[in-house]
């Protein structure tokens, strides 16, 4: 032990005799809310320590947590990347499945419930080659007994007519090509007049007269006088009307989604048809969106 | 302990000196005893701290801060003891201890035989005294205690006349050199 210089040792003795005093005061001494000052004291030394303690080894934990533990974390974060991105993917395609499966069920209760006319299921594969051509190709063709201006609908209304066949294939002129067109009607005032395409998503009907009364919202239905469609198959509803001379100038849009086929019916037939009306449809198939006026934002 | 030695500093002398035997027992006693006793009879009294003179004045003379420092607790603890409950050991002892040291060390440097030296010197320590029990019972006991006030003021300069004149008194006590 160092000894303590002669000139010093009065100042360590000073120190020492008023330590073992304050601590005597301190054995004495009892506040009223915390007890022996001493118990104080010796909390109020050792707290400090006891803290400092705790928040080192809180921040020694976690810096475990956060950086030594996550050595794996990167490899973990890409394999559970790619189970997501599977997962994904899987979803995405469950959902086009269920998509696809609830058309196709449309399709079928349409079927059922046209039991008399005879239509076949087809593909939409592929579209038009430019986009000068409102066209669609389908995946069966003259060996599925599809011949040229055959009808082509689906459960939501019109779609075209077969313009050329092939074997294996078939190519549709949609409504909504300069040259696409249907014998149509309005569904309440059942004015005839042909609707027709003008390259772009709505329609046309042209030949309406200004003192008819027709209102915007009100249904389209094919007429039959065209021989291809039966009668009062949905092709829309009139969506802008502007006064004309002679004509009014009347805007339809569709009543299918010709923007997104997949799947639609191919009438086999070229004499003119009868079909269920659009009411026994409902009955039918309630939820169908044939039956309603709805438009084609409703069909999926 | 009662030896006598001179201490040089700065070419001045001053001389240490001694005591009768019991000289410093009996006036610290006497001195306990009679501020137990005196104020309750003369109430103006309390004014006096007759412990705290007896400190400074052998503190000035023994100039020994390890002697004088441990007569401080002795004398400071010794009057906790006879003060009653409400003043715990230590208070005194604490502000007498660094009295008796703060003394002695001073003795030990200046000539404190004059009688101006004297008053000066105690009318000093009284204050300092005075500050530290403010002190101790501000931070330890958690009491208000005033660091200075008129009153104390007034007390200082008693202690410090009848120090003037007390001192005489105990000089008599020393052994002829």
């Amino acid at each position: 032990m160092a000894a303590i210089p002669a000139r010093h040792k009065s100042l360590v003795l000073l120190a020492g005799v008023i330590l073992l005093q304050v601590l005597l005061l301190a054995v004495q001494i009892k506040r009223d809310s915390q007890g022996r000052l001493i118990r104080s004291w010796t909390v109020g030394a050792v707290s400090p320590f006891e803290r400092a303690g705790s928040y080192g080894f809180g921040w020694f934990r976690e810096i475990w947590r956060n950086y030594f533990a996550l050595r794996g974390t990167r490899q973990d974060n890409e394999q559970l990347r790619h189970e997501n991105d599977a997962l994904k993917l899987q979803n995405a395609q469950l959902q086009g499945k269920a998509a696809e499966a609830d058309r196709l069920a449309a399709l079928v209760h349409f079927r059922q419930s046209q039991v008399d006319v005879p239509m076949v299921t087809a593909r939409v594969i592929a579209g038009g080659p430019s986009t000068a051509s409102f066209t669609i190709e389908l995946d069966r063709g003259e060996k599925d007994g599809i011949r040229r201006d055959m009808g082509v609908i689906t459960p939501d209304g019109v779609v075209g007519k077969v313009i050329e066949t092939y074997p294996n294939t078939a190519q549709v002129l949609l409504l909504t090509d300069n040259h696409g067109g249907v014998g149509a009607m309005l569904a309440d005032s059942r004015i005839q007049s042909p609707v027709g395409g003008m390259g772009e998503p709505l329609l046309a009907m042209k030949y309406v007269p200004n003192d008819d009364d027709v209102n915007v919202g009100e249904r389209v239905v094919t007429s039959g006088m065209d021989h291809i469609f039966p009668r009062d198959l949905p092709v829309g509803a009139i969506a802008e009307i502007k006064p004309g001379n002679p004509f009014k100038q009347i805007r339809i849009k569709p009543a299918a989604n010709l923007e997104r086929l997949e799947e639609v019916l191919v009438l086999l037939t070229l004499h003119p048809l009868e079909m269920n009306k659009p009411n026994d449809s409902a009955s039918a198939q309630p939820s169908a969106p044939a039956a309603s006026n709805a438009p084609p934002a409703a069909k999926p | 302990m009662n030896d006598t030695y001179d201490l040089r500093i700065s070419e001045s002398h001053i001389e240490v000196h001694k005591f009768r035997t019991g000289a410093i027992l009996v006036a610290t006693l006497l001195a306990l005893v009679i501020q137990a006793w005196f104020p309750m009879r003369v109430a103006r009294t309390a004014l006096l701290d007759l412990p705290l003179l007896v400190t400074i004045y052998f503190g000035l003379s023994r100039r020994n801060p390890s002697t004088g420092l441990l007569l401080g607790t002795a004398i400071g603890l010794l009057q906790d003891s006879l003060s009653g409950p409400t003043i715990p050991l230590g208070l005194f002892g604490i502000a007498k201890t660094i009295i008796g040291y703060l003394a002695s060390s001073i003795g030990a440097r200046l000539d404190t035989e004059h009688p101006a030296a004297r008053f000066a010197l105690t009318a000093g320590f009284f204050m300092i005294h005075q500050a530290l029990i403010a002190l101790t019972r501000r931070i330890l006991l958690a009491q208000p205690e005033p660091w200075f006030n008129w009153h104390l003021f007034l007390a200082a300069l008693v202690n410090a006349i009848v120090a003037v004149l007390l001192f005489v008194l105990l000089d008599r006590l020393r052994r002829p050199s």
